[in-house]
């Protein structure tokens, strides 16, 4: 299951009438040279750490990574079945590339990786994430990010 | 802040417009490709990241490269037998059985991954593999199980106990010499060929039509993949 064309009928007609929210404008921040560049991932798989709540039917918050988080240490808690996990139950970096990130950071091809990274439960409806997302882009600026890797599941 | 994006789903970007975004041909749940292939991965995370090099937006591109995984076939056969000898038992109680034995095999496996791995994603139920498999099962019984974590209500407690389920079996058998760890090969043989797939259609089909609202939308919704509303024959 890769192409929308090759999904199975009912995932594709989901994901076909799936509505999605749309702006009257387009943003489009300038971002800075490579070696300036801050890095934070957005993640909204369902990840935290071990002792973290988990995430449940609804959930609209975040949850914290730490960028020396432990492999061990996080864990997915999504609500729905319908990806594939067992990529991230055999590599972390398949959904999270934090490590990746780390290693763009020592080669000098970014300037750093952030803090702290973030994620949210993908399965709620976008506009009730936004309070949280306002909310943490503030948090991101005073980490001193100034760019934001948003990776789905 | 300037932001870029891998996508998954290519309609959706089309349509939300977001200023940069790579969209990348791999299932769901692996938006950077190959697992355990860092050059791979680091060869999407800089196309996405390239794209904060663009002066205007919005920016959507393609990213080239099909995963190595989508080359594989799906189907592979578990070296390890799973089929356990039946005594004079109910068909539940077969079923159960069987399930219990099931994770009984894998359990070395599974404590192999997680030495080679240096982690596991089991535990977010909070119940531990030894109490596992008896609370999954206790609910083909007719009285429910005791709710483990009072703080959640007892159909998010099974929700989490099948995904730490699923994830037991996953990083078990894909430390096994062999494996094809391909979604749709690893789904294929959870759901269509081990007793706990068995079971959780089994769970699935008792507690559809539960009075508890909550229990009835995770038994429909969270416990099989959309795509796969019968267990293959």
């Amino acid at each position: 299951m890769a192409r929308l064309e090759h999904m199975p009928e009912s995932t594709r007609t989901h994901l076909e009438n799936l509505p999605c929210p749309t702006f009257e404008t387009t943003p489009f921040a300038q971002a800075p040279p490579a070696g300036q560049r801050r890095v934070a991932i957005v993640s909204t798989a369902g990840l935290h750490q071990r002792e973290d709540r988990p995430f449940g039917l609804g959930s609209d918050d975040y949850r914290i990574i730490p960028e020396d988080v432990a492999a061990n240490d996080l864990v997915m808690s999504h609500v729905s079945t319908n990806f594939d996990r067992t990529g991230f139950q055999q590599d972390l970096n398949v959904l999270f590339p934090l490590d990746r990130l780390k290693d763009m950071a020592r080669r000098g091809e970014i300037g750093s990786a952030a803090s702290y990274h973030y994620s949210f439960m993908g399965a709620t409806e976008p506009e009730k994430m936004e309070p949280a997302a306002r909310t943490l882009a503030k948090l991101m600026k005073d980490d001193g990010v100034n760019v934001v890797l948003l990776v789905p599941v | 802040m300037a932001t870029t994006q891998i996508s998954l789903v290519r309609i959706h970007t089309e349509k939300i417009k977001p200023p940069r975004a790579l969209w990348v041909p791999f299932d769901m749940g692996r938006p950077l490709g190959e697992p355990n292939d860092a050059a791979f991965q680091t060869r999407v995370l800089s196309a996405a990241l390239g794209l904060l090099d663009e002066k205007e937006g919005p920016v959507l591109k393609d990213f080239p490269e099909d995963a190595g995984y989508m080359g594989e076939s799906g189907s592979w056969a578990c070296p390890v037998n799973l089929a356990v000898p039946q005594e004079d038992l109910s068909e539940e109680g077969k079923l159960i059985n069987a399930f219990k034995s099931e994770m009984n095999q894998l359990r070395n496996w599974h404590d192999l991954a997680a030495k080679k791995r240096g982690r596991t994603t089991v535990g977010v139920s909070g119940i531990g593999l030894d109490a596992l498999p008896d609370f999954i099962a206790a609910f083909l019984s007719d009285a429910l199980p005791e709710n483990p974590n009072p703080a959640y209500h007892l159909g998010h407690s099974l929700n989490l106990a099948t995904d730490d389920l699923k994830a037991f079996y996953t990083e078990a058998v894909t430390a096994q010499p062999g494996c094809a760890g391909t979604p749709d090969g690893l789904a294929d043989w959870f759901y269509g060929r081990t007793a706990a797939g068995r079971l959780l259609y089994a769970i699935r089909d008792k507690h559809s039509r539960s009075d508890d609202r909550f229990l009835r939308i995770v038994a429909r919704a969270l416990l099989i993949p959309s795509a796969r509303p019968q267990r293959p024959a």
